[in-house]
């Protein structure tokens, strides 16, 4: 019974995704794949289902901006958890700021659900297949969704403070 | 703690005339002595600083000896809307609807620089102070203010009711305030 | 006892008629801001739908503005019935990010420490949910047990609960004889007076009626939710990440796991419990343990110099500009550190560019993720039951909203 390491699972996800799977590194000793946005459930669901690599934990799951990368402005970055072995690795799908859709994770992990919600009210990253996609920290009426590199941290009709002199 | 005290003020009485067997003063005097020693709270705490308040109605603080036993989480039947904590914009027509149902007279006290001023956080989801909503009587800086703090501010409250007139709540600039925020 | 299992066992019965109940957002003060809209059939309930994000003060915003440590502050008011370990947590991750070894005293302190807030923050939930089914007697003897905790802190960094305590690099003074006064009177008296609180409510015959069976959650579906912390080990699990992937020298220390069985509030409440025996035996043997050695490691990008070198020596004085300042050179990366918090599993995920300040910041928050499960927890039960599930749950709506 071979030990599970991050290259193993590495190994097994190269075998059955070869073609998902874009870029392959170990920032600080975590294996890190960016892969194709559609193939994000089905790499979850088989991470999932194996009974060797047993990825049964969603660590984390959120959204990142990087506003100079042309056609993958938006990014969701997953953290999934192998408990019995041990091993966590981080998943990256980068989407186009003109249509940022991914296929949501809501049918592997549960907790998904409203972690999905977070970063679409933080990023506007809409997921298909999610049951209730709608803001969720933010209020409803929100018009824009803050978390995005362009919008500032203050709230620009705020009175009191005078931007002058806090610097901004 | 080993040391005494070198002078106990009580609490004086107000101006009146004394006699035997019977003390006069104003009735305003009176009733402001009796709602200032049995202020019921309405603890609207939201974060930290809610922390910090069970910590001063606990028995190392104890806000019940000024009067605060009762805590009222109905705001029909509190005087005093203790807002301590962020208030979120969100939450913004919630701390103004608790305040609209609550009875003449009531007082607000904004607990923590996040209820004062929106505190450390000078974002896009806080209200900066709970005066964009609500009028506030005392401001209470800290984050979170020590116990004792919360208590200055309660005296000071106390303070302000001691010396509150009966018809504050009729004059006209009470009037202008409550219509400054919207409130009729 | 039996029509307890009678509610939980019998389906849902088809009305088209409920009553609508608003269960918050303001409750009394123990809970937090968050509001369950719940659809009723008399007391049991047959829906309830959460409303979050009443408290959301866009934590992960303000990060991307500040240098890495004005965030600690942040941090703080996470879980801020026990920020020490956000603040260690937070410390630990930037650590992380520039790869440097931290002395083995720091690590022992940082333990000491953060054993500490998890014992606080254990203590709130477990009278509060005292509190919920009526005890209140509890609540206010273990409050006075926390300023002892508050005392200790306050000795160290100057502040009761919001600590910001420590530095990105250990600790900016060793901890004075004072507080090691305090900390050995603390582990003297705490237990006895803890004793007298658990026989309160323990074997208490209420109590368990109340508590037994009210909320359970079994634990492959615990799993799935994504729970860690107390919630996850009630339901069995025994998932720990100071046992998983230890940090701050946790592998030194001998300490046991305690797990429930069914994942109801009494094994809530009992893990807690256990919890906070095992971290008095966690700070016993920390002090017993302690190394000699320096209380801070090699950060010169953000450990300030001591005062003394800064007034007196030429590149003290240069480290501590260009530190305030912000010109240290931060290397690009992306790094996941967890910590276990007093609710569980508490991840920053920082994706730095170089700058001064992180690029990108995470909260991987234990209390916004289980909370998903609430709804499912309580349906069927009866309205005051709800409320102790979400009591035992120990939902704190600084972490619940960020």
């Amino acid at each position: 019974m071979a030990v599970v390491t991050s290259e193993l699972v590495l190994e097994a996800l190269q075998n059955r995704f070869g073609s998902a799977l874009l870029t392959v590194d170990y920032p600080y000793g975590m294996l890190t794949l960016e892969v194709t946005p559609e193939a994000i459930p089905e790499i979850l669901r088989f991470l999932y289902d194996d009974e060797i690599l047993r990825f049964r934990f969603l660590t984390d799951l959120c959204g990142i901006h990087y506003p100079h990368q042309e056609g993958k402005e938006l990014g969701v970055v997953y953290h999934v958890h192998s408990l019995e072995n041990n091993v966590r690795i981080r998943l990256k799908a980068f989407v186009p700021e003109t249509n940022p859709e991914l296929p949501t994770a809501t049918t592997v992990f549960r907790s998904a659900n409203w972690q999905e919600r977070e970063t679409f009210d933080f990023y506007g990253i809409r997921f298909t297949g999610h049951p209730d996609l709608r803001r969720i920290l933010n209020m409803d009426e929100m018009s824009y969704h803050p978390l995005l590199k362009q919008y500032p941290l203050e709230d620009s009709t705020r009175t009191d403070k005078d931007d002058k002199y806090f610097g901004r | 703690m080993t040391e005494q005290p070198s002078q106990l003020t009580m609490v004086g009485a107000p101006d009146g005339h004394e006699g035997q067997g019977f003390f006069a003063t104003s009735l305003e005097k009176v009733i402001g002595l009796a709602r200032a020693n049995s202020i019921w709270p309405l603890p609207f705490a939201t974060s930290c600083c809610g922390i910090e308040f069970m910590a001063t109605m606990g028995a190392n603080y104890d806000l019940a000896r000024f009067g605060s036993e009762r805590l009222s989480f109905s705001p029909r039947q509190a005087d005093l809307l203790m807002v301590m904590g962020t208030i979120a914009k969100k939450m913004g027509p919630v701390v103004r609807q608790v305040y609209l149902q609550m009875a003449e007279p009531r007082w607000v006290i904004a607990v923590g620089a996040c209820a004062s001023s929106g505190g450390i956080f000078d974002t896009y989801s806080v209200l900066q102070g709970i005066d964009k909503v609500v009028p506030v009587d005392v401001y209470v800086p800290g984050c979170p203010p020590r116990p004792e703090q919360i208590i200055h501010g309660i005296t000071q409250i106390q303070e302000l009711i001691k010396n509150e007139s009966l018809r504050r709540r009729h004059t006209p600039e009470y009037k202008a305030l409550l219509a400054s925020y919207g409130i009729e | 006892m039996s029509e307890k299992n009678l509610i939980h066992n019998q389906s849902l019965p088809d009305i088209q008629d409920y009553n609508t109940l608003n269960l918050g957002p303001t409750h009394p003060a123990t809970h937090g801001i968050f509001q369950n809209v719940l659809k009723m059939d008399g007391e049991i309930i047959l829906e309830a739908e959460p409303t979050v994000g009443y408290i959301h003060r866009a934590f992960e915003k303000i990060a991307e503005h500040r240098p890495f440590y004005q965030v600690t502050p942040l941090t703080d008011r996470l879980n801020y019935c026990s920020s020490p370990i956000n603040n260690m947590g937070w410390h630990m991750t930037v650590e992380k990010l520039l790869q440097v070894e931290i002395p083995k005293r720091a690590d022992y302190l940082r333990v000491i420490i953060m054993e500490l807030a998890r014992i606080a923050d254990h203590l709130v939930c477990n009278s509060v949910i005292g509190v919920d089914t009526g005890a209140l007697t509890g609540f206010t003897y273990m409050f006075q047990e926390r300023e002892k905790i508050y005392e200790i802190y306050e000795e160290i960094c100057g502040a009761r609960l919001t600590t910001n305590i420590g530095r990105i690099g250990g600790f900016e003074r060793d901890f004075s004889p004072k507080v090691w006064a305090k900390i050995k009177s603390f582990l003297k008296e705490f237990p006895a007076k803890y004793e007298e609180f658990m026989s309160l409510l323990e074997r208490n015959r209420i109590f368990m009626d109340r508590t037994i069976k009210c909320g359970p959650i079994d634990a492959e579906l615990a799993l799935n939710y994504g729970f860690s912390g107390p919630n996850l080990r009630a339901a069995g699990v025994d998932y720990d990440v100071r046992v998983m992937n230890p940090y701050s020298s946790y592998q030194d220390f001998d300490f046991a796991i305690p797990i429930g069985t069914q994942g109801d509030t009494y094994d809530r409440f009992m893990v807690r419990h256990q919890e906070i025996i095992e971290s008095l035996k966690i700070i016993q043997q920390a002090i017993d343990g302690l190394p000699e050695g320096n209380y801070f490691g090699k950060v010169p990008e953000f450990y300030l110099p001591p005062k003394e070198d800064v007034y007196t020596k030429m590149e003290a004085l240069i480290w501590h500009f260009k530190i305030v300042m912000g010109e240290t050179d931060i290397p690009v990366g992306e790094v996941y550190h967890a910590v276990e918090g007093g609710n569980g599993e508490l991840g920053f995920y920082l994706v730095s560019d170089g700058g001064r300040a992180a690029y990108r910041l995470h909260f991987r928050r234990p209390c916004f993720i289980y909370y998903q499960a609430y709804p499912e927890m309580i349906k069927g039960s009866m309205l005051s039951d709800a409320i102790i599930t979400m009591s035992s749950m120990n939902v704190i709506a600084g972490e619940l909203d960020a």
